[in-house]
């Protein structure tokens, strides 16, 4: 890691040499009288794990449903691979989102398929994968990127808390996506496992250049896979930079994580 | 009371707006290609072969008490030969479909209203959505569809055993033969009797799927929506049976007559 780095000199190379894959400016969310995201800048480049850090409730999800169009942003821009998501037409949406991959907190697992149907889901019905040997060889290798191949014909209701996660994730990556985004991936996880799907998610990058977003509590995570750190708070981004950098912060609020 | 009464209208006419939407992304979906077969498939034996048993036990009763309750009123007339024909007609029009399309509403419309809204509550259907997948056309074609498709059939089933169960009425005292009882009650019954009871089925067969399955994949966030969705399924379900049962009777009675 570029621990030498200032948060200028990290920027400045990136944004000349490296595409901008996220690029979010200025933006504003609101779920009633609630403003939860009121400014919101951020430009993720190819190849990036960005780690976004904050308290629960500030609107670290809302920020990546925003990503994903699942939210409609109040103001501000939010454009992926150079396309403005709010205005894209339902054609459009579904084209981007084969390309964004997108970790749930909850998991969502699909509960009346197997795990094996869970994993088969995506790669026949957004890949359109008809080969069944295909289709075979890559759920084994999800799922032996998860450690969860003893598991394959259970149900999602059989599956421990820690497996669930693991599988939400394994459904995620199993399309490759070119951008992803992490909600909490390694949350309720044993340290042991968390610090796996850590290399997990340091793995897929290296290997398949995903650019990623990764919302977590957990600093270990935030150290093994962060290229750079975005602390959140109050709907504002107010801290940014190297993993190193965030922790010789003098911020109270950034100390407050370590 | 007169604002309260406002917003209430006020609701209905954005729900009525959301339905007409919903029902334009089910026709959408459904000739947009990719028809998921499989689940089509499995929908239908989900919901209309487990729905068999109930129909058939309720139908059974139901073809039982009608004939036990007219049989005293046919004698006292000396009408008696005419009990089958008055059992096929009125199991076949009217107490044979709304019947069955009201257990279906019961045991179809909440089953699926729960089942999507728990899916909708626990982000299901929003991963199904952000992953690329379509979960209309997974999820909404395929058991609308599936309920069109298979209550006419239950229908059909609920009338031949709605019938047997009058026959076991009539046979108590043992004057008529099974063959002869079905022959008599399909001599009496005419086209125009059978085919505005079968379009009939098949509107009932598509409100229980669509309210189903709109209740569903609206339902708000929060365990207790997923009660609601069931809830408010059944009932709109019920409402809209006869609703359409009293429209289509108007209209073949124009029509036909
Ligand atoms: N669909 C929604 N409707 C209304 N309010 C919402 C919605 N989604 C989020 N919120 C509100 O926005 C705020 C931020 O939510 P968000 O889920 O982004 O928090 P978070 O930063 O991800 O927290 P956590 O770390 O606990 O997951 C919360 O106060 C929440 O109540
Ligand atoms: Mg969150």
């Amino acid at each position: 890691m570029e621990d030498k780095e200032t948060i200028e000199e990290l920027k400045q190379p990136s944004s000349k040499k490296k595409e901008v894959v996220i690029h979010i400016k200025g933006l504003k969310k609101a779920f009633g009288e609630k403003e939860v995201l009121k400014n919101i800048n951020l430009d993720v480049h190819r190849g990036e794990n960005v780690v976004i850090l904050g308290k629960s409730g500030t609107g670290k999800s809302v920020t990546i449903e925003c990503i994903a169009g699942m939210l409609a942003p109040d103001e501000g821009e939010v454009k992926v691979f150079g396309d403005e998501v709010a205005g894209m037409t339902e054609k459009q949406l579904k084209e981007l989102r084969t390309k964004i991959g997108f970790l749930f907190q909850s998991g969502a697992l699909y509960d009346s398929m197997t795990v094996r149907e869970n994993l088969e889901f995506p790669l026949k019905r957004v890949l359109k994968v008809r080969d069944q040997a295909e289709i075979d060889s890559r759920i084994e290798e999800a799922l032996d990127g998860v450690g969860l191949m003893d598991a394959i014909e259970k149900m999602p209701s059989e599956l421990s808390g820690g497996m669930r996660k693991r599988l939400g994730l394994a459904r995620t990556l199993i399309v490759k996506p070119e951008i992803m985004l992490y909600d909490e991936p390694t949350t309720g996880l044993d340290p042991v496992t968390s610090r796996e799907i850590s290399q997990l998610i340091l793995k897929m990058q290296k290997k398949y250049k995903t650019t990623s977003i990764i919302i977590t509590h957990d600093m270990e995570c935030a150290e093994i896979t962060a290229d750079r750190v975005v602390v959140m708070n109050d709907g504002e981004y107010i801290a940014e930079g190297s993993f190193e950098d965030i922790k010789r912060s003098k911020d109270e609020f950034v100390r407050s994580f370590f | 009371m007169a604002e309260q009464a406002l917003s209430g209208w006020k609701k209905w006419l954005e729900g009525s707006g959301d339905q007409v939407i919903f029902l334009k992304g089910f026709f959408r979906n459904m000739f947009r290609g990719g028809f998921e077969w499989s689940e089509f498939v499995r929908q239908c034996y989900e919901i209309g072969y487990k729905s068999f048993t109930l129909v058939g036990v309720t139908a059974f009763i139901m073809g039982l008490v009608l004939a036990l309750q007219l049989r005293p009123t046919l004698v006292s007339f000396g009408a008696e030969s005419m009990l089958p024909r008055t059992l096929a007609i009125s199991i076949i029009r009217e107490i044979g479909p709304v019947i069955t399309a009201l257990i279906c509403a019961g045991k179809i419309a909440s089953g699926i209203g729960a089942e999507l809204g728990s899916m909708k509550v626990t982000e299901q259907i929003d991963a199904m959505d952000v992953s690329g997948a379509n979960p209309m056309q997974y999820l909404v074609v395929t058991r609308i569809l599936a309920t069109t498709f298979m209550v006419p059939l239950l229908t059909l089933l609920g009338d031949v055993i709605g019938l047997a169960g009058g026959f076991l009425a009539i046979n108590i005292n043992g004057k008529v033969t099974l063959m002869l009882y079905y022959s008599k009650c399909i001599d009496s019954i005419g086209f125009s009797d059978l085919l505005p009871a079968f379009i009939k089925t098949i509107f009932f067969g598509f409100v229980i799927g669509f309210i189903g399955c709109y209740k569903g994949y609206n339902s708000n966030k929060g365990t207790e929506s997923v009660g609601i969705s069931a809830n408010s399924a059944v009932v709109a379900a019920s409402l809209w049976i006869f609703v359409i049962d009293a429209i289509v009777v108007q209209v073949s009675n124009i029509i036909i007559y």
